[in-house]
C-alpha cells in the first residue's frame, strides 16, 4: 500500500470479539503509515468502537455502514483499499456489494469459527486475509502483518 | 432504519443466506429480473448483494433482498406498481440495448475482411 491512499475498514456485525481489537490495531498501524482511514460499521459496532476509543487515537472517522453504501454507489465518496471484516455469510454479501460498486482494492478479513469455510464463499477478486479466531486476536494480527507493513 | 423498514412489508424468507434467498425468489416470483448490487429502490434503500442479484413480481408485490450484517439475509415483499414497473421498464431497455449490439454486431461482421481465399471467393 502506498502512502496517502485511503482505506476504508468495514465492520460486519460486532458478536465476534476479534473484530474489534484488529478494526483498532488496523487503524492506528494504517493511520501511522500515512493513510486516510474511515470505519465503517453498523449502529452497535460504531458505538463499541467510540466507547473504546474515545479521544479518538485510533480511529477518527466512521460512517454508518448503509450510508457508506449509498454515498459510494451515489460517488460522493470512495476509497483507494477496503478492508471488509467478515465472519458470516451477511458480512460476505456486503463485501461482495463493494467489490462492485467501489474502486478500492478489496481486502477479505475472514475471520470466526468457521474462516476457512466462509472463505471458500468468497468469490470476488480480493486478497483473502484468513484466520480461524475468535477471541484471540494473534493469528488475525500475525496475518495482517505480513499484509500490511 | 432505511425506508423499507417503516413501510408496510411482508417477510417470506427470515434471516437465510443471501444464495437461498435468491433461489426462493428464483423459484416463487412471477417474474424475476436481476440488478447490480446498489440499485436503488424506494426512498433510500440501495440493494446489498452478491451479484446477480434476483429481483422478484409476485403480482402487485416486489419481491427483493434485505440484508443485516447481525440477522443475515430477508426475503422482503412491499407493494409498488410504480417500482415494478420501473424495474420493466429497465429489462425493456436492456433488450432494446442488446438488440442494437447485437444488430451492429453482425454488420461488423459482414463488414470483416475475408479470411481466406476460399472466402473471397464465396463472396
Amino acid at each position: 500500500m502506498a502512502e496517502n491512499e485511503s482505506a476504508l475498514l468495514m465492520m460486519g456485525c460486532p458478536e465476534v470479539p476479534v473484530q474489534m481489537s484488529i478494526v483498532l490495531y488496523l487503524s492506528n498501524k494504517l493511520a501511522k503509515s500515512g493513510h486516510d482511514v474511515t470505519v465503517a460499521g453498523t449502529d452497535a459496532a460504531l458505538k463499541l468502537l467510540k466507547i473504546s476509543d474515545p479521544e479518538e487515537h485510533y480511529v477518527t472517522r466512521t460512517i454508518d455502514i448503509d450510508r457508506c453504501i449509498a454515498d459510494i454507489v451515489e460517488k460522493k465518496i470512495d476509497f483507494d483499499h477496503c478492508f471488509a471484516f467478515m465472519h458470516s455469510d451477511a458480512g460476505v454479501t456486503y463485501a461482495a456489494t463493494v467489490s462492485a460498486i467501489s474502486r478500492a482494492k478489496m481486502h477479505a478479513v475472514i475471520f470466526g469459527k468457521n474462516a476457512e469455510e466462509l472463505a471458500d464463499t468468497v468469490d470476488f477478486p480480493s486478497e483473502k486475509i484468513v484466520a480461524k479466531a475468535v477471541h484471540n486476536p494473534m493469528p488475525l494480527k500475525n496475518k495482517i502483518d505480513r499484509v500490511v507493513s | 432504519m432505511s425506508c423499507v423498514e417503516q413501510m408496510k412489508y411482508k417477510l417470506y424468507l427470515e434471516r437465510t443466506s443471501f444464495r437461498e434467498a435468491r433461489e426462493y425468489i428464483e423459484k416463487t416470483s412471477d417474474e424475476v429480473y436481476y440488478v447490480d448490487p446498489g440499485y436503488k429502490i424506494f426512498k433510500d434503500y440501495y440493494i446489498i448483494g452478491v451479484p446477480p442479484i434476483a429481483m422478484g413480481v409476485k403480482g402487485k408485490e416486489l419481491v427483493f433482498t434485505f440484508v443485516k450484517p447481525c440477522h443475515g439475509t430477508f426475503v422482503m415483499a412491499i407493494e409498488s406498481e410504480e417500482e415494478i414497473e420501473r424495474l420493466r421498464a429497465r429489462e425493456m431497455e436492456k433488450v432494446k440495448v442488446k438488440a442494437v449490439l447485437q444488430k451492429g454486431g453482425r454488420s461488423q461482421a459482414a463488414a470483416a475482411a475475408p479470411a481466406s481465399f476460399q472466402d473471397m471467393w464465396k463472396r
